[in-house]
């Protein structure tokens, strides 16, 4: 056959693929704004599920998001908010992007193995939090925190209440588990179980956990414990690392010491 | 006329893609623990299938056979990744369930095999309807065995309660194995048992 000449067949070749790359290109570069709006109405929005500002599907949500919540970058190590003219590409408020933050040699650094409980190794030293207003009054403060499941690395919020110490919201905006059963961390019977549970007990020790069965609820532990999944013990497991990860020492406790030597919470 | 119909409808009973051929049977455990994801699969490889077809038979007068598969898998590496695209844009809830599984169209069998097999020897209209023939029939199964593993797995179809569950107050006790993937090659055994005994024609010999 004519078509079997080398001359042919790599004409035809680089045609193909010259015709081929227009095509994929054309709609990955034609489609990435639609794309990248979604994915940031998407994160707006599981930051108001977690400050429980998200009530219907009718809920505006960049318009919520406006009105309602203040975004700031902190330093992990010290606590301290970072001034906007430290911000840079990679580490600014507008397109705060974890992964991102936490590859950038700047801007993220290696987690010591043996306090890694979340399994993330690298992490970055700024993080963006989102604080939830009433006015002038700070409510709510959104934290940003993430970690390994079983087959994936969860992604979502946690929501603390201005007292610092009560959970008020919980959510993950993107993760891998397996439907049904660890992905039920997205079960909203399952999430608000974390609503009113202590964080940290009088003394400021951390104690919230995730345990395997079912909270007995007589117990003086309870308020610091919320229910397994059943069917997904990794899952939870995980989970339950990676908010001690994120609420000890490693993350946000020097935040959340330096607002209370403030004064910006109230007694116990 | 009757020919087209055939080509079209062939592969749904007579034909099927995954019940006769057993062909992409792994796409069709991992995306159908819910309806709504094994939909827009089902939709995702009929569309791959049809403009693969079409294309590979535009092109097939003119590529030397040697070369064949890898500009196949051009053709449809590039179609998958523009239905991928497509899907992030419009159905981002969907594509974030789908996560990797939209990329491994290309690695379905279907799609590669209904060019190799039908693609090269007929003309493109005829190749783009066997293309849709074959991706309904993939459909029917991937939406059989969605809505069982749904309807048992977790109580609901397309996210919607149909039988309450224990666990929100109600009295249906939601069975977990069907959303594990096994549950959906017990299902499909099932769906070849059965149609193998209304079709013993299908049934392989010994």
């Amino acid at each position: 056959m004519a078509s079997e000449s080398i001359s042919k067949t790599i004409g035809v070749v680089v045609a193909i693929c010259f015709v081929a790359a227009i095509f994929v290109s054309s709609a990955a570069v034609g489609l990435k704004p639609i794309q990248e709006e979604n994915k940031k109405i998407d994160l707006l929005k599981n930051i108001l599920i977690a400050g429980d500002l998200y009530k219907s599907e009718e809920t505006n949500v960049s318009e919520t998001y406006n009105s309602k919540i203040q975004p700031e970058i902190i330093n992990l190590e010290n606590g301290e908010v970072v001034p906007e003219s430290n911000f840079d590409d990679v580490l600014n408020i507008e397109n705060f992007d974890i992964k991102n933050v936490a590859k950038s040699p700047e801007h993220g650094k290696a987690i010591n193995p043996e306090k890694d409980i979340a399994k993330i190794v690298r992490m970055p030293k700024e993080m963006a939090i989102y604080q939830v207003k009433d006015g002038e009054s700070v409510e709510k403060y959104i934290l940003p925190i993430y970690g390994k499941g079983l087959w994936s690395t969860l992604y979502g919020f946690i929501a603390l209440d201005k007292d610092l110490h009560t959970i008020k919201g919980f959510t993950f905006y993107e993760h891998g588990e397996t439907p049904g059963l660890g992905g039920e961390v997205d079960n909203p019977k399952w999430k608000s179980q974390w609503i009113g549970k202590q964080a940290y007990d009088e003394d400021w020790n951390l104690k919230i956990e995730v345990i395997k069965g079912q909270v007995d609820q007589t117990s003086e532990k309870a308020k610091y414990q919320v229910d397994g999944l059943s069917g997904s013990t990794l899952t939870t497991r995980g989970v339950s690392n990676l908010v001690r990860f994120w609420l000890s020492e490693e993350g946000y406790k020097p935040f959340i010491t330096k607002l209370r030597e403030e004064g910006n919470s109230e007694k116990i | 006329m009757k020919k087209y119909r055939e080509i079209l409808l062939d592969p749904i009973f007579n034909n099927n893609p995954i019940a006769l051929q057993i062909l992409g049977i792994c796409s069709a455990l991992a995306v159908t623990s819910k309806l709504e994801t094994a939909l827009v699969m089902a939709i995702a490889v009929t569309l791959v299938t049809a403009f693969s077809n079409f294309f590979v038979s535009l092109v097939r007068n003119h590529i030397a056979s040697s070369i064949r598969i890898l500009v196949e898998m051009t053709i449809i590496a590039s179609l998958v990744i523009i239905a991928d695209q497509l899907i992030k844009a419009y159905a981002y809830d969907v594509s974030k369930q789908l996560s990797v599984y939209v990329g491994l169209i290309i690695t379905n069998c279907i799609v590669m095999g209904r060019a190799e097999a039908f693609a090269l020897q007929n003309k493109p209209v005829v190749s783009f309807l066997d293309g849709i023939g074959n991706g309904i029939g993939y459909s029917f199964i991937l939406i059989v065995v969605g809505f069982i593993r749904e309807l048992i797995g977790s109580g609901k179809l397309l996210g919607f309660s149909i039988l309450p569950l224990t666990n929100e107050g109600g009295w249906f006790v939601s069975n977990g194995l069907f959303l594990m993937p096994p549950s959906a090659f017990f299902l499909i055994g099932l769906i070849i048992w059965a149609i193998r005994t209304y079709k013993p024609d299908q049934v392989e010999e010994g």
